[in-house]
């Protein structure tokens, strides 16, 4: 097994794996640990320095990732007019720039702050370490290889269906530069490691919130039926 | 008509001492763990004060509770899509300052401490960091500073008092206060319940306990921000939300809560009520003056045949119908209509209720010397016919406990005294007096009431003060489920400590 067979190959599966059960295990077995942890109660200056950057950022970015992954024929469509082209790029790299200012401000601030530091685990480091090479890999590559909204279609997209659909291509980064290569791998991680820690507030898209009734009553038995 | 159920306390303000008993019961109870140090699900506050944490009642700054916009009722906090855009950072949240950095002291410097010229000292630490600290605030910093013009002067409900009011209450020789013990309010419309973006907090059908459903709650602490009486806390440690829980475990088994039980000036009662879910909404949404009357209004007579027979349809059960018929609660805030909504204008219809205090009167100068403003003639009715005399501004009891509507204040004080009077006259001069039964009456008691209020004010035991329902907690297991299953788990299963997670 070559290097690149592991790098792209075993390793995004065991991430997955990773993801998928102990995520599940999580979620159903031990729910009083899913949380967000949010530390604002003991620092909120820098808190909002970082956090608000950070998570504006990530999340459009993800979102913009979602769609070359999903539909890559809507990007590939908007992209046929060159100034939507430049917009897109253009948006997307500040928007990377952005997360990158936060990530960056979170960091800082867990490693300095004490009341913060009083609440950080070694797994809180290795997050926002992980995240940070991220963010600084992937706002690189847009500076450094241009107009990536154009090939990730043609490199991501089909590489990414491969593995999900369980016949692995991974020639297809093989001749990326390394820097590249480093994204994906640094992404793979980050999925292995969303369980095991705070970032498992992802999945906790608090959507409903928006059709929900206000007020929330339960009974410990049915009231009615036990009459 | 939708029958339900509630447990609700009283507090007789008149009788609280300051003492802090409840609160330390509570804390040796419930808060007395790493991340909820801070917290006091039971407080007593100084009045006039700030109040813990510092100033909450200031919506402008925590924008807790809810607002009339164009008629309909909305969170103050946001709406529901700013909620999901302000989750990652919460401007209104109250930070560590608001409430006071945990504090604890290094004794063991006592006995490690190498031998010096000077006795070693104890020094004040910070319960989170662990570093040394300059303590600064604390809680009840403000105890018993009625006048203090750092804390008092900035207490919200002082804001619309004319100025020389507001001076007068600042001099030595007219210093007033009086206690505020708080609890969470177990409110019938909570902002905290419609802030949660996750859904995580819910009130209880059977008796009306707001709970967090920890395994639910994801740190969004919007609860916090939204409870206008900040009463839900956030656990910087397990990252989850807690909040007082009216010892629900204590209540179904017969037991008062911990802060109710051990209060030294017995100032507490709590009981079932009736109250109609149907009228919520609306109660909730009517203009500032009309909310205590709407509030009246959702409680249910417990006697009135119709009102029996719709919560039978609701599947209330006879104990629970005969228990609210017994209630003190019902007594203090229906039958004689004396115990009032801590801040009725939040519209979160609270079912706490307050009696509000008498105080003493106001001292005039006479020659550069204080005395009493009392009149010569009658000693009984120094305030009963100049409520304006008393030391506690009126306005001021108004911007607590009647949406700053000053005729509910006087006609419930006015009932205090005329009891008060009546009782004197009967227990001192041995004899009730015509004046007094005309007191009585204008006041709008009957003789029989103003014994019965006598009586629950100084004399109740403590059955008459806790009247409790069986909660019929062994009839919750659901039948298809098989008993044995459920045996299994109860003590017997694998327990999961709350710990916080990575
Ligand atoms: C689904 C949408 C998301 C929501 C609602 C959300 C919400 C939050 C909240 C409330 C906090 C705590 C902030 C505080 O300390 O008060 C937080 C922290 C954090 N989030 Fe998110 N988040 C989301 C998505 C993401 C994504 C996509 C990432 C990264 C890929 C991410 C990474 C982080 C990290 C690393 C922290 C820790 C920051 C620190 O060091 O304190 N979040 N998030
Ligand atoms: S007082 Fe209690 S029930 Fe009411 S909003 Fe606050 S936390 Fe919720
Ligand atoms: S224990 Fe009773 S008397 Fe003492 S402070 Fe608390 S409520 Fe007041």
């Amino acid at each position: 097994m070559d290097w690149n067979q592991f790098l792209f190959v075993v390793f995004p599966y065991i991430s997955l794996t990773l993801f998928i059960a102990v995520t599940i295990y999580r979620v159903v077995y031990r729910p009083f640990t899913v949380s967000s942890l949010s530390s604002q109660l003991l620092e909120r200056k820098q808190l909002y320095w970082g956090s608000i950057p950070f998570h504006h950022g990530v999340l459009w970015i993800l979102l913009f990732h979602l769609v070359a992954l999903l539909t890559p024929k809507v990007l590939l469509l908007w992209n046929a007019v060159p100034l939507r082209l430049y917009l897109l790029e253009i948006s997307g790299f500040i928007l990377g720039l952005w997360a990158l200012v936060g990530v960056v401000f979170l960091f800082w601030r867990r490693l300095t702050v004490p009341y913060v530091k009083a609440v950080t685990t070694r797994i809180d480091i290795l997050v926002l370490l992980l995240t940070l090479i991220s963010m600084l890999t992937g706002v690189l590559t847009a500076s450094l290889y241009r107009f990536g909204s154009v090939w990730f279609t043609g490199v991501f997209t089909p590489y990414l269906w491969s593995i999900l659909t369980l016949q692995p291509c991974p020639e297809l980064v093989a001749p990326l530069p390394w820097l590249i290569q480093l994204h994906v791998f640094n992404n793979f991680a980050l999925l292995a490691l969303l369980p095991f820690s705070r970032l498992i507030h992802i999945l906790s898209w608090p959507l409903d919130y928006l059709i929900r009734p206000w007020q929330i009553v339960i009974g410990m038995r049915d009231r009615k039926a036990t009459k | 008509m939708d029958v339900r159920t509630h447990m609700s306390m009283i507090f007789h303000l008149d009788k609280c001492i300051g003492c802090h008993t409840c609160s330390v019961a509570c804390k040796n109870l419930w808060t007395d763990r790493k991340g909820a140090e801070y917290m006091w699900w039971n407080n007593v506050e100084t009045r006039p004060g700030t109040g813990f944490p510092t100033q909450w009642e200031n919506q402008e700054h925590f924008r807790g509770g809810w607002e009339r916009k164009k008629g309909k009722l909305d969170l103050k906090l946001h709406t529901r899509l700013e909620g999901i855009f302000k989750l990652f950072y919460n401007p209104s949240l109250p930070g560590l300052r608001d409430y006071y950095e945990p504090f604890t002291f290094d004794y063991q410097n006592l006995f490690n401490s190498p031998k010096k010229d000077v006795q070693p000292i104890a020094e004040p630490i910070s319960m989170i960091t662990g570093d040394p600290i300059d303590i600064e605030t604390g809680p009840n910093w403000d105890d018993d500073l009625g006048g203090s013009n750092i804390y008092a002067k900035n207490d919200v409900n002082l804001e619309d008092l004319p100025q020389e009011v507001r001076e007068q209450m600042n001099e030595l020789e007219r210093l007033v206060f009086n206690y505020l013990p708080r609890i969470c309010n177990h409110c019938l419309n909570p902002a905290c319940v419609a802030a949660c973006p996750s859904g995580a907090i819910y009130k209880r059908d059977e008796d009306g306990v707001v709970l967090v459903n920890e395994n639910d709650c994801r740190a969004w602490r919007m609860c916090v921000a939204a409870c206008p009486y900040k009463k839900v806390y956030y656990n910087w440690n397990t990252g989850k939300s807690e909040k007082c829980i009216l010892c629900f475990p204590r209540m179904e088994t017969g037991q008062a809560p911990a802060c109710a039980h051990s209060c030294v000036g017995r100032i507490r009662y709590m009981g079932v009520l009736l109250y109609d879910a149907d009228q919520i909404p609306t109660a909730a949404n009517v203009p500032d003056d009309e909310l205590i009357a709407a509030h009246r209004e959702m409680i249910l007579d417990p006697f009135d045949p119709k009102v029996i027979a719709a919560a039978k349809e609701n599947g209330i059960g006879d104990d629970w119908i005969e228990s609210a018929q017994n209630s003190p609660a019902y007594k203090f805030v229906k039958e004689w209509e004396i115990a009032l909504p801590l801040h009725p204008e939040f519209r979160t219809m609270v079912m706490m209720y307050y009696i509000p205090p008498l105080s003493p009167v106001v001292s005039v100068t006479e020659k550069s010397l204080f005395r009493l403003d009392l009149m010569q003639e009658d000693y009984d009715f120094e305030l009963f016919d100049r409520l304006d005399a008393a030391r506690l501004p009126i306005k001021y009891l108004a911007n607590l406990f009647s949406a700053g509507d000053e005729g509910t204040i006087r006609t419930v004080l006015r009932k205090l005294l005329a009891v008060r009077i009546y009782m004197r006259r009967k227990t001192v001069h041995g004899k009730v007096d015509s004046v007094s039964r005309k007191t009585l009456a204008e006041a709008g008691l009957t003789e029989e009431q103003a014994i019965d209020m006598y009586k629950m004010t100084t004399l109740p035991t403590m059955e008459e003060r806790f009247v409790f329902p069986n909660y019929h907690r062994e009839m919750s297991i659901k039948a298809i489920l098989d008993p044995l299953t459920h045996k299994g788990e109860v003590g017997l299963g694998y327990i999961q400590q709350p710990k916080r997670g990575e």
